[in-house]
């Protein structure tokens, strides 16, 4: 009702954009190359064949710190089966970031992310923000926010059965 | 009073009846005790809903708010309400010394609306801390903008004006 209204005493603003962030299901997931925090390059291309767990997060989202155990868990358990889950830190700078990725002792590559790469993927414009993509390469699932974690569970499970 | 401006006054209200009973519910958070850092310790009448404030940055002739971002850079950089600030992340030091420098040389009346949208409003870090830091340099006409889940879906998926870059 509050939108009907508003869209009768006023337009939105022609400068105003969509996230664009649902667009990407069911498309070829953007390609990007980061340097982890190891020192090692992640290009999602070379990942191909994998069921990718694309994560982004920061070291100040009490919801993504909750998540990121459960990823590393997910990866030691499923990653015989082709799961590779990667995290995309989108803090300002990486000093938390490797403080946090070494005190969880991640088994999964992290890297910087920027608004260059947010915007790749539709804008990260809240987090955590999680993006399952098949062996194909294309975006299969998006989960804003705090998620339950069966939830990303079972498409998950779905995706490494194909 | 005009019919255009009858019409804006009538939406204002209506807008705050709806507000006040669905999405303040969540706002006024736990029964619990509340850190006084949480998002959860800004006081339910300083709290601005996202269509409030579109309103006041549509409505003219009226003074519009200093609107200051008190979250991460990299999500400023993506995305941040047309016309507003970066101030620096609450929950971290460097963040509130920004935000303190910023605000140094105003009045202390100065009607200030400051948001974040980097987490769901109960999770958030920075809104909180960015609140009471301007209550205690004595700011009396500070709102905070209350936004449920993240700033895409409560501003820019909503159509309102945003801008990119620094």
């Amino acid at each position: 009702m509050a939108c009907l209204l508003l869209g009768v005493c006023f337009a939105p603003c022609t400068s105003a954009t969509a996230s664009g962030a649902e667009s990407l299901l069911d498309s070829k997931a953007p390609e990007f190359t980061r340097i982890d925090l190891k020192g090692k390059r992640v290009n999602l291309g070379r990942l191909r064949g994998k069921i990718v767990l694309l994560n982004f997060w920061a070291t100040w989202c009490a919801p993504c710190q909750t998540e990121m155990p459960v990823f590393k868990e997910w990866q030691r358990q499923y990653g015989s089966q082709g799961l590779q889950v990667v995290g995309i830190s989108m803090d300002d700078d990486d000093a938390p970031v490797r403080k946090l990725a070494a005190k969880l002792s991640l088994n999964y590559p992290v890297a910087m992310g920027d608004a260059r790469l947010g915007m790749l993927y539709g804008g990260v414009l809240g987090l955590p923000l999680t993006y399952l993509i098949d062996r194909q390469g294309v975006v299969r699932a998006r989960f804003q926010g705090e998620t339950d974690p069966a939830a990303i569970e079972t498409q998950l499970k779905q995706l490494l059965a194909r | 009073m005009r019919l255009g401006q009858i019409q804006r006054t009538l939406a204002l209200a209506v807008l705050a009846l709806l507000t006040t009973s669905q999405s303040f519910v969540r706002a006024q958070g736990p029964a619990a005790a509340v850190s006084p850092e949480s998002a959860f310790s800004i006081p339910k009448t300083q709290l601005l809903q996202p269509e409030e404030l579109n309103f006041m940055l549509h409505a003219q002739g009226a003074k519009k708010p200093l609107v200051l971002q008190v979250g991460s850079h990299v999500l400023f950089s993506q995305a941040h309400i047309a016309g507003s600030e970066y101030a620096g992340p609450g929950s971290q030091e460097a963040g509130r010394a920004l935000l303190q420098q910023r605000v140094a040389p105003l009045p202390r009346s100065t009607f200030i609306v400051i948001y974040c949208g980097c987490c769901p409003w109960e999770r958030c870090p920075n809104i909180g801390r960015a609140f009471k830091l301007l209550h205690d340099l004595g700011f009396i006409n500070v709102k905070a903008l209350y936004i449920a889940d993240n700033f895409g879906t409560g501003w820019v998926d909503k159509g309102y004006p945003v801008e990119r870059g620094q």
